[in-house]
């Protein structure tokens, strides 16, 4: 019990006092998580899209296969990247394994599946309602898509933000493509994985603070949006 | 947008749909000229909304044809508009609304707002201009409606039930707004469950009754000297679906 206070003792005054391992522990998750999750919008906003308003053979299957896509293990995800961006992979001349970029890269299939899942319902409800309209006063297909997820923003980025704690919270796939190296592919849950099995709760606890301070922050944005849409738009977008 | 050479006359042949084996509209053929104002009239699922989205294009005939047949007639679906029974309102302010569809036809950025605040102005909204479209009253957003597709200034005007959740006073107002329409020239083609309405607007009268076309006559003859037992039984205010 001592041994739990001291170390949340320690966690705080590390929190409070910017410590710089942490801090720069910190700095690299967000910046992996967010880049990440730029690029599965970039990619699964548009995909999702797509996914709604097109009919083409297979597509029930597509559709199967991004919403089971949203519940991939991500040590799986973690491993298949491990693979092809290995020295021997497709992609090992890039020499990326090892380094922030191939975690971006794994925490990005992990993200854009869910992007694209979430964004697929959104819009094909939306389009339910819009589609007459949107013919009648002569919206081009690509028009249309630029429409719907305009319109649809608000639950949009809620999607986006569900993909970011998807993303911010996960171990498996960033410890294996990152390898958990010092000041280079270290972030907060690997670090936390590492310094409890190490026996140093006090960097693991300031952490595990943060990222459930992140978590909540992320919960309250997307409530807050959520009202904003209720108050705006008459109902949720 | 008014030079466009015109898109009438509008011809229906043979015209029928179906959705799962269930023959919802069956041969339907009639024509429609240029400037006049058809008034589309029928019991609650005689098939005057399956009509308007037919001949507006959003919907494909099982059988028959919807034909465009004045010189414009390639580009007919770009010189219509339809308001519909249930108002789609985009997210956005009522100004945007309509602003978005000048946009889709390609009117330029300068010319859109004055565009836009003209079409409020006549609707009665420009006190709403800047209000999220989808907080408007039922009755506003079927105003809204109308200007957002007169604002594009159509050749024929699709209007299904324009009146129909709208106060005494607004009804009068919106008939206005349809009969200043009207005198630009629009060919306006309406459904309407008020038979007052249907007198004071009508040039000519498509009754339907279950899925068929049951008269099509000029308003003053339809009214007085309806030919159809049907049509008679309905004016007379009898007729159940
Ligand atoms: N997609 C559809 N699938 C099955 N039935 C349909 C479909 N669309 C319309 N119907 C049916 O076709 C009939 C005609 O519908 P429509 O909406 O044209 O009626 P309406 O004359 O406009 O009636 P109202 O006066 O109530 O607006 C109705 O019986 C309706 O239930
Ligand atoms: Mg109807």
């Amino acid at each position: 019990m001592n041994d739990f206070s001291d170390a949340f003792a320690t966690a705080l005054s590390l929190i409070l006092n910017l410590d710089q391992d942490l801090a720069e522990i910190v700095l690299l998750s967000l910046r992996v998580s967010l880049t990440a999750v730029l690029v599965a919008a970039v990619i699964g906003l548009p995909l999702g899209a797509a996914l709604a308003l097109f009919r083409f053979p297979g597509r029930s299957a597509a559709i199967v296969i991004v919403n089971a896509l949203m519940g991939l293990p991500p040590v799986v995800v973690g491993l298949v990247v491990y693979l092809l961006l290995s020295r021997s992979g497709p992609l090992g001349p890039l020499g990326l394994l090892f380094s922030p970029a191939a975690m971006i890269i794994a925490q990005a299939v992990l993200v854009t599946p869910i992007v694209a899942a979430l964004t697929r319902q959104v819009v094909e409800d939306l389009w339910a309602e819009y589609e007459e309209q949107l013919r009648s006063l002569g919206a081009t297909p690509a028009r249309a898509i630029g429409t719907l997820l305009w319109d649809g923003r608000f639950s949009l980025v809620t999607a986006v933000l569900a993909g970011f704690g998807r993303a911010s919270a996960e171990v498996g796939a960033v410890m294996i493509v990152g390898g958990n190296i010092a000041h280079v592919t270290r972030v907060m849950t690997t670090t936390i994985a590492l310094e409890v099995s190490k026996g140093d709760l006090a960097l693991a606890l300031g952490l595990g603070i943060i990222l459930i301070a992140l978590s909540l922050a992320v919960n309250g944005a997307a409530s807050l949006i959520r009202e904003t849409a209720r108050r705006y738009q008459g109902a949720l977008a | 947008m008014a030079t466009f050479p015109p898109i009438t006359p509008l011809s229906v042949e043979g015209l029928a749909f179906a959705v799962d084996g269930k023959q919802l509209l069956s041969e339907i053929s009639f024509t429609l000229e240029a400037h006049r104002t058809a008034l589309v009239l029928g019991p609650n699922g005689a098939g005057k909304s399956l009509l308007l989205r037919l001949c507006h294009g959003l919907l494909q005939p099982t059988a028959g044809r919807v034909s465009w047949q004045g010189a414009g007639a390639d580009q007919a679906s770009a010189h219509q508009a339809m308001v519909f029974q249930r108002p789609v309102m985009l997210r956005r302010s009522a100004a945007a609304n309509i602003d978005y569809a000048l946009s889709l036809r390609g009117v330029p950025a300068r010319q859109r707002s004055s565009l836009t605040a003209e079409a409020l102005e006549r609707a009665g909204l420009s006190a709403l201009a800047k209000r999220p479209a989808r907080v408007l009253s039922g009755g506003e957003q079927q105003r809204l409606a109308l200007a957002r597709a007169w604002s594009v200034r159509p050749q024929v005007l699709f209007l299904d039930e324009p009146t129909a959740s709208l106060d005494p006073a607004a009804t009068r107002a919106v008939e206005e707004l349809i009969g200043r329409i009207r005198a630009d020239g629009t060919t306006i083609v309406m459904t309407t469950h008020d038979l007052g309405q249907a007198r004071r607007l009508a040039d000519e009268i498509i009754f339907l009754h279950r899925g068929r076309l049951v008269e099509k006559t000029a308003a003053a003859d339809f009214f007085s000297n309806p030919q159809s037992q049907e049509a008679r039984a309905f004016v007379a205010g009898e007729l159940l679906w």
